[in-house]
This record gives structure tokens, sequence and C-alpha cells, in this order.
């Protein structure tokens, strides 16, 4: 079995509501410096399979297809 | 659904004049029967969507005919003139605003249609399924506020020479209502200009009711071809006096040709 995990974050230029409100938030708890924060998604995911490039082939097909909206966001790929 | 208690009632045929040169340049070939052939329509239905009674309710009383309702494993759509997805809250909104509706078997169903010319109106939730689906440019993000909103606003008609616009007069401000979360309207710069200069916003918001922070208060937006048209607002939901006005009924009675053309 592959272990893997699947990072979904907005492309630059692609403004962040969300990302703002908590930087705001973290601002207001006190935490100074905070240049910017951008809120993305974790998917990890457990494939029943010994085969890594097909597994990894099969994620990027998962990622193109649903896990991430390509118009708006950038994936990344990674193995436990 | 709140109404405003304002009836300023504009009348939605009184654009007729004006748009009844409705070029061939955004239409395809589906003017075909004329006036005296009903016009069919069908709703999808998928879980979550919760706006299909108000849309089937508005097809029905337009045209005369109630609309055929299609569930989402469907992979084959009657023969009808216009396919509506409805709003509501697909898959609770998981992942993304209609990204799992988006991969439903109906949907390649409705791609096939809509490459054949057939007209597809996506409203609210239907707009973002379309985005998912990439049957529309762009995407819908969540609303600058970062809060559901709930009220109405004004919209540019943008471009009349539609399908979906006809009745309307280019320029003319309509009420509509709109609720929801996820209405922010967002493509590359590359997009939107194509999607500006090709006459394919269809609807802006006016007069400064933008209620989500959509780039350039895109409201509706159609594909290059003119078959198939998203918008976040309800117009569904204002159509006879009961609902304080019936600036919505243009877009219906448009895609449904109960209007001279």
């Amino acid at each position: 079995m592959i272990k893997a995990r699947v990072t979904v974050t907005l492309k630059n230029g692609v403004l962040d509501p969300q990302g703002k409100a908590i930087e705001g938030a973290l601002g207001a708890l006190g935490f100074d410096g905070i240049g910017q924060v951008r809120q993305g998604k974790v998917f990890d995911l457990q494939i029943e399979t010994g085969d890594k490039a097909k597994a990894e082939a099969d994620l990027k097909a998962m990622c193109e297809k649903l896990l991430a909206n390509t118009v708006i966001e950038n994936y990344s790929i990674s193995f436990a | 659904m709140r109404i405003a208690s304002n009836i300023g009632l504009i009348a939605w045929n009184c654009a007729l004049a004006a748009s009844e040169t409705a070029s061939n340049c955004m239409s395809f070939k589906r003017r075909r029967q004329g006036l005296n052939r009903t016009m069919k329509s069908a709703v999808v239905q998928l879980p979550g969507l919760n706006r299909d009674r108000d849309m089937i309710a508005a097809l029905t009383k337009i045209s005369g005919k109630a609309p055929v309702t299609v569930w989402q494993t469907e992979t084959e759509l009657p023969d009808v003139d216009l396919i509506v997805i409805p709003g509501g809250f697909s898959y609770g909104d998981y992942l993304r605003c209609g990204a799992i509706a988006a991969r439903m078997p109906v949907m390649q169903a409705i791609k096939a249609k809509a490459e054949q010319g057939v007209k597809v109106l996506g409203v609210c939730n239907g707009f973002q399924i379309l985005v998912e689906a990439g049957l529309l440019p762009g995407a819908l993000m969540r609303n600058a506020s970062l809060k559901f909103v709930c009220r109405e606003v004004k919209l540019e008609v943008v471009n009349a020479d539609t399908d979906f616009t006809r009745a309307y007069a280019k320029g003319q401000i309509i009420r509509s209502p709109v609720a929801h979360h996820d209405g922010n309207y967002f493509a590359d710069s590359e997009t939107l200009k194509s999607i500006e200069g090709n006459g394919q916003v269809v609807f802006r918001y006016a007069e400064g009711t933008n209620p989500n922070g959509s780039m350039g208060d895109i409201a509706g937006v159609m594909n290059k071809a003119g078959n198939v048209l998203g918008m976040m607002p309800h117009p569904e939901n204002l159509i006879e006096a009961a609902h304080g006005g019936s600036d919505g009924r243009g877009i219906f009675a448009s895609a449904l040709e109960v209007i001279a053309a």
C-alpha cells in the first residue's frame, strides 16, 4: 500500500479572502510580522498498489479531474 | 427569500422592439420552428439541489408545459430545447461548490447536448456546476465578504443579443434576487479579456450592487457558441406579481421562445 499526500493551493494572483481573514485574525491575536496567509487543502490517500509510478500517474489524473480546479489551483503530490 | 418591497416593475417585454433584430451571430440555427411549437425543457436534479421546484414552477408558468426532470445518473437526455441546472447545494458544497456534481454521469450527457447546440442554463449552484464541468470559463470563489448573501441586486443586461436575453434591451437594468456563498467570479486576465471581447459577459451587477466581489462585476457568463449561460442571480424567483416583480421572466421567455424572436 502506498500512502500519498496531495496538497492543493491557490495559484498566485488568485484572491484568497479566507486567507486574508485568517491573516487578520492572527494579527488580532498578537502575531506580528505575518506577510501573507494563503489557505489550501490537504488530501491523504491510501492506494492499494505496490507500483509507485502507477500510483503517481493515477494521483495526477485525480488532481486534474477532481481534487484541484486547475483554473484557480495548483497541486503537488508527495509520498510518505 | 426576501423580496424587496418596492414594486418597480420593469416590464420585461418593453425591450422587444429593440432586440428583435436578434442577429444570428450568437445563436445557432435553433429558431427553426418559430413560435408555434411549445418549447420543451428539462430540469436536472442532484442530491442537495433545492431550487429545482422553483425552477420547475417558473418553466411551467412561462412555457405552459412542465419540464421533464432528469436525475444525475441519467446518461441520455430527452429531446428538449432547454436544459436547466437549478440552484442549491449539490453534494453539500463539499470539495468545491459544484465540483462533485460536475463529475456525475448526467453532465457528460449535458456536454454532448450542449455541443449539439441545445440551450443550457445554470443558475447559482447550476452556474458553479457548469464552470466546474468546463462548459463555461472561469471559476466561482468564496464571496469577498466571506458571508452568505441573500438579497436583491440590480443587473445590467450587457448582451441582449443572445438566446437568453432577447426579451431585454442592451443596457437595461433589471432586478434579481441572489442567494449564495460562492459567487465571486474569477478568470485569469487572458480569459477575462476574451470573454469581454466576445460578448460572453451577459449580466453585470449594476449600480454598486456587486454582492460578492466578482471581477468586472460579472454576474452571468455564456460560452463562446452562445448556447450555455450561467448566472449567480435567481431569475426564477422574480417572474410574477406574487414575487413582487417579473424582471426575471424575460430570460425564460427568451430561451423558450415564448416571445416574438
